[in-house]
């Protein structure tokens, strides 16, 4: 069937073979694989692929201060204000650990169906670089916070939207860490700038085991989990801030054979390039298996004007990081209501399972409540969520009208989405309001008007100018004729004036 | 005592310290301190002054002169660890204990000297040079040397002493202030204590904050606390102890100053004597004289029973593979990037942090951390760090079975023997010494234990020797009164020194061992 992988990788390839083409091999490649299935095939056309994709995500943590500081988390503030003297490790500076990324950590763990482990600890990795102060990150390497969950997402089969499918990825764990700082290099002066604002700001890795197999695959998982992550609350999770940085795992092997030597793909700056980045990773790496080559086990970064990867040129070698227990750092013990001590209330200690009572509804929850409730479909669901705003504002709209939330629907998904997306504005920005688009939405509900005399209503409407669909209608008069003698008159005229050519 | 002297007026605060920092001055050929903060300090006696008048000190310690081991992060006041890789480096912040003393009134006279790093038991190997004792400048060291008829000059034949906190010790010893803060990884306090003749308190891990302590091994570090009788260690423990939230390693439950006992009574406690502690290398003398400590106080109604700590011999192996890794790892932040010494070298990055740490540290500092590094390697960590945290444990087990079977305090020796000539003792290199002279000292900082030196005789050559104490977890106070106890009993002589005497005063004259409580 070509459902799954095959048939969407396809498609995510012909999309991307529209843009800047990687390379003119890769054309050869994807006409061969219109086979589709779960696995590839090579430009040979004979043996298949199975690729493999697991990620790491790391997500800024939504918190006023630091992990183990008291310096405050701003993005794009003057360099080098928002460092503590822990943050730029002066001698004899101990890490305190911040309560709030904690319970962002258990949080994001319960929202992932993961254990929350009672018992977690922190360690230090070390290595040298400009923009880790210490000369070393402090981690969570042997135990961290939470294991052993997993995340759900959906995807469109074949281009689409009324076929979906539901994943799952497992989570292998989720651990708190330090971010590091930020070193841009100026070349021209053969120097290196270092900013630590970010130093010590709280992270949480997700990684996700290798169960995804192409690039879209991917994306909806990171997509899903973005919108989890900002429904918690526990990170803002905006890729173009930083605050969601995703490197893919990728490798290739022949059915039945074991897995491959995987690549590691950073410096990926968007969910779509994240497909494209992976997509374009297994297509290399089976050109380069085919060719008799082989895959180094290396890192490399996704180049966006090319749409390709690079080696990256700062890692040579493996690194041993030698990990050691962080000593300053008691374990973390974390309670719930069977554990807690007597005597001990909530403030002094993070309760899982009063985290675990005051989640918000999850995505997955809403997306099912809005088609329980309004009769759409699970697709129309996932469109409402994906857009920030766009569910409040569809229901404000079905609020204030008669029309059928089926109905609605459409007009919000079709038309004013479109004209959003035409003109790169968000929800936020839409000049035209929820209660204007029940008032003209009501007009055709009650035949006073036509679907095309709606839309042109909304062409107006859309200019801004204040003006309610009643005014506009009148003023366009695009109201519809009821009067069935009117009509008769209009029509007899008409054919009249036929008769007369 | 000196405290009382103040509140009565019979010395101001400000003659105090100006007196303090004349003695400093001429005996600056001690090199106990790297750095005199004159002008802070005479401001500080002033303020302590004013609030005399207005007869509201702020407690004991207000107006007393004290110094800081120059590990300890003081605002304003160059805090060096006698590297390279800190000359010049003026901290922002006060450490924890530092801002507490001067909570508290205290005046701070200075930084004092150590091995580079707190690396070393000898505060020999810092940049600004040794640390001599003062002892050898003294009429009862004098006296014992004559008698060795070689025609050495006074010069050359000081004695070191002992380390890491050898300028502190010196400080104590020397009369330039009336309490010293060290610092103590291996029995860096108690071993200059024992050569210097003073008190030396090692406290146990978690009670007092080392936020701002420069670390050396993060999990055995403590302040350390050199006083010249234990009624004194007892008052700055006080002011010291407790939760600080900037140090998570430190406990949560509320910490109570505490008197001693101005009788104290030892007739209930139970002693152990560790068999093990009679270490190869233990001199005779210091042998019969642990034997008379444990005798007086089995004449005093203890009991008094020979006990076994059968991983001691482990411990200098385990602590050499656990402190290597941690001093690796915490001198990975000295990169010459955001504070410190910095390279001219600047070809690439790496080549500047390669020159800048080459040029920053000493031999010393470089071997350990190459050392530990090797320990750190994915290949050896758990032969090496793993197998090291297991064989530590047992050593803490062995503290805690002896205790749990009924004993309240352990009776050691301090050093294997007394004070040794600088150029004898750098014969051998650090490494070796440091494994000699702290086999003694060191099991307390793996198991985190309390431990206290206390001065108790002249050897034959006219130099201190002490002896240690070791008592359970927070159990200071039932300590330090065994400790008192003991101090009371041996009455440990004066050191008589000549500079001392050219700046006699009141205050030194008549009081047999100058305290401030």
């Amino acid at each position: 069937a070509a459902r799954g992988c095959g048939g969407v990788w396809r498609w995510a390839w012909q999309r991307g073979a529209r843009g800047p083409s990687p390379s003119p091999r890769g054309q050869r490649a994807a006409a061969s694989s219109a086979r589709g299935g779960a696995v590839l095939v090579g430009k040979s056309g004979l043996a298949p692929w199975v690729p493999v994709v697991g990620l790491e995500i790391h997500a800024q943590i939504s918190s006023n201060s630091k992990l183990f500081s008291g310096s405050q988390v701003q993005f794009a503030a003057p360099p080098n204000s928002l460092v503590s003297f822990f943050d730029a490790s002066l001698p004899g500076t101990l890490p305190v650990l911040n309560r709030r990324c904690v319970e962002a950590a258990v949080m994001t763990g319960l929202a992932l169906n993961c254990s929350i482990n009672k018992k977690s600890l922190f360690d230090r990795k070390h290595y040298f670089y400009a923009d880790l102060p210490a000369g070393y990150q402090i981690t969570q390497q042997r135990v961290p916070i939470a294991v052993n969950g997993s995340l759900s997402y959906s995807l469109c089969i074949d281009n689409k939207m009324s076929q979906m499918v539901t994943k799952t990825v497992r989570i292998k764990q989720i651990q708190l860490e330090q971010d590091s700082g930020k070193s841009l290099h100026d070349d021209t002066r053969s120097q290196t700038l270092v900013d630590l604002n970010r130093a010590g700001v709280g992270l949480m890795e997700v990684v996700m085991e290798p169960d995804m197999c192409c690039g879209e695959e991917a994306a909806a998982a990171v997509r899903e989990l973005q919108l989890i992550l900002q429904t918690l609350g526990s990170s803002q999770a905006v890729m173009a801030e930083g605050q969601l940085r995703v490197d893919a795992n990728v490798s290739v092997h022949r059915p039945g054979k074991p897995y491959g030597v995987r690549t590691e793909v950073k410096n990926i700056n968007s969910i779509r390039f994240l497909a494209k980045a992976v997509d374009y990773e297994i297509q290399r790496q089976i050109e380069e298996l085919e060719n008799g080559g082989t895959i180094l086990n290396e890192t490399r970064a996704f180049d966006s004007k090319l749409g390709c990867t690079v080696p990256m040129r700062d890692k040579e070698g493996k690194q041993d990081y030698r990990f050691m227990p962080e000593p300053n750092l008691p374990p973390l013990i974390l309670y719930d209501a069977k554990s807690l001590p007597a005597n001990m209330n909530h403030q002094q200690v993070v309760n899982i399972d009063w985290i675990h009572e005051r989640l918000p509804d999850l995505p997955s929850v809403k997306r099912a409540k809005l088609v329980e409730q309004y009769g759409i479909l699970p697709e129309h669901s996932f469109a409402l969520l994906n857009e920030d705003g766009l569910t409040e504002f569809f229901e404000n709209v079905v609020k204030q009208t008669q029309m059928k939330p089926k109905k609605v629907i459409g007009w919000i998904l079709n038309v004013l989405l479109s004209y959003l997306k035409q003109h790169s504005l968000t929800v936020k920005e839409s000049p035209i309001s929820s209660l204007m688009m029940a008032d003209l939405l009501n007009l055709l509900e009650k035949k006073e008007i036509s679907s095309t005399a709606a839309k042109q209503v909304l062409a107006e409407l859309w200019k801004g100018e204040e003006k309610t669909p009643l005014e506009i209608v009148k003023e366009k008069k695009l109201e519809l004729i009821q009067d069935q003698k009117e009509l008769e008159q209009i029509c007899q005229a008409v054919i009249d004036g036929q008769e007369n050519e | 005592q000196v405290s009382a002297a103040l509140k009565e007026g019979h010395v101001t605060p400000t003659k105090l310290c100006q007196r303090c920092l004349a003695l400093i001055k001429s005996t600056k050929f001690l090199n106990a301190y790297i750095t005199v903060a004159e002008e802070t300090a005479l401001k500080q006696a002033e303020e302590s002054e004013k609030r005399y008048k207005r007869g509201q000190p702020l407690g004991v310690l207000d107006g007393i002169p004290i110094a800081v081991k120059d590990n300890f992060n003081t605002a304003g006041i160059e805090t060096t660890c006698a590297s390279n890789m800190l000359k010049g480096y003026i901290s922002p912040y006060n450490a924890t204990v530092v801002q507490k003393l001067l909570d508290q009134g205290a005046v701070l006279l200075g930084k004092t000297n150590l091995d580079e790093f707190a690396m070393g038991s000898g505060s020999t190997d810092g940049v600004f040079g040794p640390v001599r004792n003062p002892w050898s400048y003294s009429r009862q060291y004098k006296e014992k040397s004559i008698s060795k008829s070689h025609s050495e000059d006074e010069e050359s034949n000081w004695v070191i002493t002992g380390g890491s906190s050898g300028g502190s010790a010196a400080a104590v010893s020397s009369f330039t202030c009336f309490a010293a803060l060290g610092s103590d990884t291996g029995g860096s306090t108690r071993n200059p204590a024992a050569h210097c003749g003073v008190v030396g308190l090692k406290p146990t891990y978690g009670l007092i904050s080392r936020h701002g302590l420069i670390p050396l091994v993060n999990s055995m570090d403590v302040p350390g606390i050199l006083t010249r009788c234990v009624d004194d260690a007892a008052v700055v423990l006080g002011s010291l102890a407790g939760h600080d939230p900037k140090d998570s390693t430190t406990i949560q439950d509320n910490f109570k100053p505490f008197e001693l006992p101005s009788l104290p009574d030892v007739s209930k406690l139970s002693i152990g004597i560790p068999k093990e502690y009679h270490a190869p290398g233990l001199s005779s003398e210091i042998l019969a004289l642990w034997s008379k400590a444990a005798d007086l106080f089995k004449n005093a109604g203890a009991k008094v029973i020979e006990v076994s700590l059968p991983h001691t011999r482990y411990s200098i192996v385990c602590y050499h593979v656990l402190c290597t890794a941690e001093v690796a790892s915490n001198m990975a932040r000295f990169d010459g990037l955001e504070y410190g010494h910095r390279s001219d070298m600047n070809k690439s990055t790496e080549s500047m942090y390669a020159a800048t740490r080459r040029e920053g540290f000493n031999d010393v500092v470089r071997g350990r951390i190459l050392s530990g590094n090797y320990f750190l390697l994915k290949q050896n960590y758990e032969n090496y760090f793993i197998k090291a945290q297991k064989v530590r444990r047992l050593i803490a087990n062995d503290f805690l079975k002896v205790f749990g079977s009924g004993v309240d305090i352990l009776l050691t020796p301090t050093t294997l023997s007394d004070a040794v000539p600088y150029r004898e003792f750098i014969k051998e290199d650090n490494r070796t010494r440091s494994a000699q002279d702290d086999i003694l000292t060191q099991a307390a900082n793996m198991a985190g234990l309390p431990a206290i030196n206390v001065p108790t005789a002249l050897s034959e050559r006219g130099l201190p020797v002490g002896l240690q104490f070791i008592g359970r977890s927070f159990q200071e106070k039932q300590l330090l009164t065994a400790a008192k106890w003991f101090e009371k009993q041996v009455k440990f002589p004066m050191i008589q020194l000549e500079e001392v005497k050219r700046h006699s005063h009141d205050i030194f004259q008549h009081q047999k061992s100058a305290s401030f409580s």
